[in-house]
């Protein structure tokens, strides 16, 4: 049964509970057991069942009142056929050995040719909605634990830079810096104490992968973590989790204690003279905590305001010590790339982009979920292959990207790959993978506007562009909208969003302005039949 | 919250790291908001200046400094929620609650309280539950792809009445 938030939310928690109550009372030969979710959010709540040497079947959109007829079919070595989704042979953890389920129900899709996970390829959530989140036997399973030992056993920490820079993996929170390049800042510092920290304060609006990904396969962003921590030469870690996710914080408190049983997690590791903690910070949402020095000043306990760089927390971090902060995604790609090695994951996805993204395909369209595909894939693909296009067939106008710090594509620019630099050259970014489909109805002003109020909120109020700046945006933006507006302020919105761009203090204010510049780049029709209404009026 | 209380949540947090926001955190949980002799206590105990703690329980949108209604309904305002139609939710919720009519237009962040302490409206800015948007939460339940219509309903299951309106 798949217990992530989502799928909790969608009735999943009553439908594993009248399962549970059934197989007790009718002593069943069944095993009921959670997973996370594999990310096909539309078709929630989701059962996986597998009979033995049959396929594992994916049950899609369950209720309380289709769990007898679950439970009798499988008593019979059957499925229910209209609540089949897809079937699965074989999987590919990637890092453990093969999982063959078994083959017959052949006139059941099989879960290749079903176009929500046709164009899909799982690195990061391999085991996502297929493993206990809450087992670290389940994860063991699958091969985990075993890239650490590779790490710590036979390779160096320089080996393990090494992998990682090789493996071109850049920053999935944002910002796209080479991972291990990033690493060898923090591992060269001369220090007694140096920390790593996982940015799990997932904030742009719109996205939500990070949290599947703790939710569904803590243990992973454990492992690379740790794999990490002995690369850099660190002893400790944090997690820092906004306070908004509840469920993610329990699994991973939980991964935590298991860890420290099997002597994962602690003194001596693996019988070497390794040792690393790990401790999960909250955070309490301010969406300027994303930005490093604004995260770890919140860490300490101070507000969350950024500072200048440099120093950079490679040099001076958390409580002055050198410090390595990457997003739970970069985390996660870790032991895949340890076990498999840096010149295989540089084979996926396309030059200068190596691997997959995660992204939340959310809005007006079709299939909305978490679809994991190559860098590189076009838009078009996710839009209109994974996501079935619009919602109830509507026509797309625009996606947005890269949340508050993105911009808005329009329809006729899909064919742009999803990847870092094609991305910022149409004016938005990846930022961490949220892309919200529009249809032909959104105005684009007021989703500029929505943008702006929200900056405009999270403005930490330290700089004055920032904080002065967005709020002026903000009034021109609503008096465009209310009709009051002429075709000179739309000139003073451009220059302003240029001069916030320019010298704001950190990553917020200096990307604040791309939802306004993107629209006007692609939507100034919209501006101006706003300002048009207020001359004839 | 009496001293015994914020003792042993100081407690569970030995090391500095992130101890400042925990210890909140879980005040903020247990009494739906910071009491002003809670954080009076917290100066002391944690040697901290009181204004640098109320700096800090005024940046962070999931602290509050005045009681919450008995149930809080939350109106996630992310980017999916907002397409999917939030605005029109939250219009109906102040009709509904008989709170701050128009105080809440905007996409700002808002907290309004009946009159009878029964419920109070509120804003996110993102659950992270966007596949189901447009998204709210009372207390601890999230309801996913909700319509103007189908709130009533909704709010019954708290024994909303429809009569929290001001108390003549």
């Amino acid at each position: 049964m798949g217990l992530a938030t989502c799928g909790i939310a969608a009735g999943a928690d009553r439908v594993y509970a009248a399962l549970e109550s059934a197989i007790r009372k009718q002593e069943h030969n069944i095993q009921l057991r959670r997973v996370g979710c594999i990310g096909y959010c539309r078709e929630e709540p989701l059962v996986n069942i597998h009979l033995p040497g049959k396929p594992l079947v994916i049950l899609h959109r369950v209720t309380e009142a289709d769990t007898g007829r679950i439970l009798h079919a499988a008593a019979t070595g059957d499925v229910p056929r209209d609540l089949a989704l897809c079937r699965i042979n074989a999987w590919d953890p990637i890092v453990g050995d093969k999982l063959v389920f078994g083959t017959g129900f052949e006139d059941i899709p099989a879960y290749e040719t079903t176009p929500y996970f046709a164009p899909q390829q799982k690195i990061v959530l391999r085991s996502a909605g297929l493993i206990n989140p809450e087992d670290i036997d389940e994860y063991f399973a699958v091969g985990g634990y075993t890239a650490l030992h590779k790490a710590i056993t036979e390779m160096s920490p320089a080996d393990v830079v090494h992998e990682v820079i090789i493996s071109g993996l850049r920053g999935r929170g944002g910002a796209g810096f080479p991972t291990g390049l990033k690493w060898n800042f923090t591992k060269e510092e001369q220090s007694l104490r140096k920390y790593i920290i996982c940015n799990a304060d997932e904030g742009d609006p719109g996205a939500y992968m990070n949290r599947n990904e703790m939710e569904s396969d803590p243990h992973m962003i454990l492992e690379g973590m740790l794999i990490g921590a002995y690369a850099i030469g660190a002893r400790e870690g944090v997690i820092y989790v906004r306070a908004e996710y509840p469920l993610a914080i329990e699994r991973l408190t939980a991964a935590i204690s298991q860890a420290q049983r099997h002597g994962l997690l602690g003194e001596n590791i693996f019988g070497t003279d390794f040792s690393f903690s790990v401790t999960i910070a909250g955070g309490a949402g301010a969406f300027v905590c994303g930005e490093e020095t604004a995260l770890i000043a919140s860490i300490e306990g101070q507000t969350g305001r950024p500072r200048p760089r440099p120093p950079f927390p490679a040099q001076k971090g958390l409580w002055g010590m050198p410090t390595n902060i990457n997003n739970v995604e970069t985390w996660s790609n870790i032991p895949v790339i340890i076990h498999r090695g840096g010149k295989w994951f540089s084979g996926i996805g396309v030059p200068e982009n190596s691997g997959t993204k995660v992204f939340s395909l959310v809005g007006e369209v079709e299939c909305v979920g978490l679809a994991e595909v190559p860098l590189g894939t076009s838009i078009r693909t996710l839009v209109f292959d994974i996501g079935n296009g619009g919602l109830r067939g509507k026509a797309i106008k625009a996606v947005q990207t890269g949340g508050p710090s993105g911009g808005c594509i329009p329809a006729s620019l899909f064919d742009t790959p999803l990847d870092y630099a094609h991305l910022t050259e149409v004016g938005s970014i990846m930022g961490s993978g949220g892309v919200v489909v529009m249809g032909t109805e959104t105005s684009m002003v007021d989703t500029a506007r929505f943008f702006i109020g929200f900056t405009d909120e999270e403005s930490c109020g330290k700089c004055v562009p920032c904080r002065e700046g967005l709020k002026h945006m903000l009034m021109i933006l609503d008096k465009i909208l209310a009709g009051r507006a002429s075709v000179a302020d739309i000139e003073i919105l451009e220059e302003l969003s240029g001069l916030i761009r320019k010298t704001s203090l950190c990553g917020l204010g200096q990307t604040a302005p791309n939802p306004v510049l993107t629209t006007l780049r692609y939507f100034r029709n919209e501006y101006e039949a706003l300002v048009e209404r207020s001359r004839s009026s | 919250m009496d001293a015994a209380q914020l003792d042993t949540i100081v407690e569970r947090y030995p090391g500095a790291t992130g101890r400042v926001l925990g210890v909140l955190e879980q005040v903020q949980r247990r009494a739906g908001y910071l009491p002003r002799d809670a954080l009076e206590y917290l100066a002391r105990k944690l040697a901290m200046p009181l204004s640098e703690l109320y700096s800090i329980a005024t940046f962070y949108s999931f602290f509050t400094l005045e009681a919450l209604g008995e149930h809080v309904v939350t109106v996630c305002m992310g980017t999916a929620c907002h397409v999917n139609g939030a605005p029109r939710i939250v219009e109906r919720l102040e009709r509904l609650l008989d709170v701050g009519a128009g105080e809440t237009t905007g996409d700002g962040k808002f907290q309004l309280t009946t009159a009878d302490h029964a419920f109070s409206l509120t804003s996110a800015r993102c659950f992270g539950a966007c596949s189901m948007a447009p998204v709210l939460r009372i207390d601890n339940r999230i309801f996913g792809y909700v319509t103007p219509d189908k709130i009533p309903a909704i709010l019954r299951q708290f024994d909303w009445e429809g009569n929290h309106h001001r108390n003549y």
